[in-house]
């Protein structure tokens, strides 16, 4: 990698600015000559960045206009006999380009549930942001100012966050277990029915928001924390020499000083939540009958399970994808209008 | 790379048709080559449960090593759930995908298909293909070759609880769905327990479609028929069951689990499960020991009873090279003689796919393995084509809507059999 960060240097020797052309030299040019060593540092970022993040993205945009899947990968498939021959034959199915056929059948509906996919997607992301932010800031707001016990509190509320998420996961589920689970076992303790948790689609995706919940305030009660001890304490002494209530203080100060580590935390959030893997793939499992699959655990099994179908993996991805950009482009757009710079 | 392996090839050729003439002539060693002689590395994963059943699989290569010294097995235990995508990961990047695999039987077709296994039509392995049971050798098939040879085979049957028939005044184990209707309801009112569960997963209702003569889809005629009136028939059938309170009514989410944990606690007296949880059953402390574990074939609809076949099969991965096959297939013939699965029945308590094994002693007086065997002789075939393994998914949907939610089975079927055509099957009609 260091010769491409070495060649630069010697294109542009400094005999080239000494004779120099009637005509003004391009920007690009003129760039080059001025900042070439800046372009050079840029290399090996650009090369690292290209091999792993665009090359990727440009093949899976590419897939998606196939057919591609496993059986149909090989222009021609060979069987080996035991006995010593071979014998191959053209495979009739192999791969070619769909042009939009892949976007077609997902959109209308022909292969995959999408539109149910991403409703139960959204219900699931605005359910998980909305409680993870306002409980993450009670939590912050509780735990920013002096009082016994501070630093245990802490520890133990950030604890969610240290235990592998599937941990939690299996833990949750089987506490939402239908037969011998905690939670039924207190409901018909103090003399009420069970619930059959993942026979409706409802009490089966609340199940996976409150796992999901529990996993994800620590990580916000942690940001918002930081976010508070930046503001400055003169701020609330003036306020409270003006005579203003404990409710105006938070509403006035802490929640403008809040608004940039806000912002980030919420866009992170969302994106996470939205592409939040294995809460919904191990506590619901989709029950019942593939009612609470989300966007991205819907795909999976539809591209993964029997005959991996690399194309419409791929064709999942870029929805994914494009869905995650619209949203964060409108999301910025809508800070800088309120003056944020970001 | 191809030329010099089909150089290799005509030496082979010729090298194992002398081993197969010599096989031929009922001689249990091959007079002109001795097993010393025989040199190879050979991988082989198996995906049996470490702890519990790889043992006896090492004891067997122990056996084998002492006839052919020199063909060393490299046992490498694979997780069964990761076995079938780690394979085709290895082999479509021809590295590091082993020389042999124990494959589930649904798995021989796709990996065939593909182009992934040796072809094993005129080996020493095919040389008595009748003594094994005609369905799970038909899962080796595909597109009239043959792919494989079944290691162990198993099906569904009716597990149920001795203790509690006797309780409830039940004599013989129920032969249809009406009987165990009957039976449920009998329970129910001497005991108090419950009598049937259902898991509510798409393979554990095939008996319910077998039952009335139904199928999933017709691969002779390229026909999806998994919406026919028989099948609504069947559902209807197990749907009645779990209304009526005959079965109890399945949770949504980890039905198994439930079913297990229940009828190991003495909850419910009948299940419907395979050959594979016995061992688990037998050593449950609740339960009251094997004594207490009655087997019977999977009750009869209006038409016949009838279980999908499943088990493992011995594959042989194309990429190996062609100079250790003759070792391989030395080595799975071996692994899958009447002695070898007799051993394992023996020890595992899993069931022989020869009939030649069944003859054996040690098989004959086992009350677990010949409960089992008539559930073996009668179990149907399941669609063997590569898109097999995406039939269970929307299967399982199905099974959810119809026996928890309640759904029509008629419109659940529909819509399985619409699925089956824009996403598994494209290329077949609907019926």
């Amino acid at each position: 990698m260091s010769t491409v960060t070495a060649t630069p240097p010697t294109t542009t020797s400094p005999a080239s600015r000494s004779h120099r052309p009637a005509k003004r030299p391009s920007w690009l040019r003129r760039s080059w000559d001025r900042h070439w060593y800046a372009w050079a540092m840029v290399a090996p970022v650009v090369v690292v960045l290209s091999v792993l993040i665009i090359y990727p993205l440009v093949r899976g945009v590419f897939l998606s206009f196939t057919n591609l899947t496993e059986a149909n990968q090989l222009a021609e498939i060979c069987t080996k006999s035991i006995t010593g021959s071979e014998s191959c034959k053209a495979n009739p199915e192999a791969w070619h380009m769909v042009g939009f056929d892949n976007y077609v059948d997902v959109l209308s509906g022909k292969v995959g549930q999408f539109w149910q996919w991403l409703g139960v997607t959204l219900i699931w992301t605005i359910g998980c942001v909305v409680f993870h932010y306002t409980i993450g800031l009670g939590l912050a707001v509780m735990l920013n100012r002096p009082m016994w016990g501070r630093g245990v509190y802490r520890v133990l509320l950030i604890l969610p966050w240290a235990v592998p998420a599937f941990v939690s996961a299996f833990a949750w589920k089987f506490m939402f277990n239908e037969k011998f689970g905690l939670f039924n076992a207190l409901l018909t303790k103090v003399g009420l029915d069970p619930v059959e948790w993942f026979s409706d689609w409802k009490t089966s995706l609340l199940t996976a928001i409150l796992t999901n919940i529990w996993l994800g305030v620590p990580f916000m009660m942690v940001a918002l924390l930081g976010g508070m001890q930046t503001i400055p304490t003169e701020q609330y002494e003036a306020a409270e020499i003006d005579g203003a209530s404990p409710w105006q203080r938070f509403v006035s100060i802490t929640l403008p000083g809040l608004r940039s580590v806000s912002m980030t935390v919420i866009l992170l959030g969302t994106i996470w939540t939205f592409n939040m893997f294995p809460v919904i793939f191990l506590v619901t499992q989709g029950q019942p009958a593939g009612q609470t699959e989300i966007l991205v655990t819907g795909s999976f099994r539809a591209a993964f399970e029997g005959i991996r179908n690399y194309s419409l993996a791929s064709t999942y991805g870029v929805l994914i994808l494009s869905i995650l950009l619209v949203f964060s482009v409108f999301y910025r757009r809508m800070l800088r209008k309120q003056g944020e710079v970001w | 790379m191809r030329r010099t392996a089909r150089g290799i090839a005509v030496v082979a050729t010729a090298v194992l048709a002398l081993a197969a003439a010599a096989c031929g002539k009922d001689t249990p060693e091959a007079p002109k080559n001795n097993p010393a002689d025989l040199k190879a590395d050979l991988t082989w994963w198996d995906t049996s449960d470490p702890a519990n059943e790889g043992p006896a699989f090492k004891e067997l290569i122990a056996k084998f090593n002492t006839t052919y010294p020199n063909v060393k097995i490299n046992y490498q235990s694979v997780p069964f759930g990761e076995a079938q995508n780690k394979f085709k990961t290895a082999a479509a990047a021809k590295s590091g995908a082993p020389d042999i695999l124990r494959a589930e039987v649904a798995w021989v077709p796709e990996f065939a298909s593909l182009g992934y296994l040796y072809n094993l039509d005129g080996s020493a392995l095919l040389a008595d293909e009748s003594d094994f049971f005609p369905t799970p050798m038909s899962s080796n098939k595909f597109d009239g070759k043959t792919f494989g040879v079944p290691q162990v085979t198993d099906s569904l049957a009716l597990l149920y609880n001795k203790k509690i028939f006797t309780d409830a005044g039940i004599a013989e184990a129920p032969k249809t769905w009406a009987d165990v209707k009957t039976a449920a309801a009998a329970i129910k009112a001497k005991t108090g327990k419950d009598g049937l569960f259902i898991n509510p997963g798409g393979y554990f209702l095939l008996p319910f479609i077998y039952g009335e003569g139904g199928d999933l889809v017709d691969t002779a005629g390229k026909k999806i028929v998994v919406n026919s009136a028989e099948n609504v028939a069947g559902i209807k059938v197990a749907q009645d069951l779990v209304k009526s309170g005959a079965a109890v009514k399945p949770p949504a989410a980890d039905g198994y689990g439930t079913m297990m944990t229940l009828f190991k606690e003495q909850k419910v007296a009948m299940i419907i499960n395979g050959p594979w949880e016995v061992n688990n059953v037998r050593s449950a402390t609740t339960f009251g020991g094997i004594e207490n574990l009655g087997i019977a074939p999977v009750p009869a609809g209006s038409k016949k009873a009838g279980a999908p076949v499943g088990g493992h099969n011995y594959v042989l991965y194309s990429g190996m090279s062609q100079d250790k096959a003759a070792a391989a297939v030395e080595f799975v013939k071996f692994m899958s003689s009447a002695e070898s699965q007799a051993f394992l029945a023996d020890k595992l308590g899993v069931l022989p796919t020869r009939k030649s094994a069944y003859e054996i002693a040690s098989v004959k007086s086992n009350p677990i393995i010949s409960a089992f065997g008539p559930v073996i002789a009668t179990a149907s075939a399941r669609p063997w084509i590569p898109e097999g393994g995406q039939f269970f998914g929307p299967l399982d949907a199905m099974a959810t809507e119809t026996l928890i939610q309640g759904k029509d089975a008629k419109t659940s079927l529909d819509a399985v059999a619409q699925k089956y055509l824009n996403e598994v099957v494209k290329n077949y009609t609907l019926s």
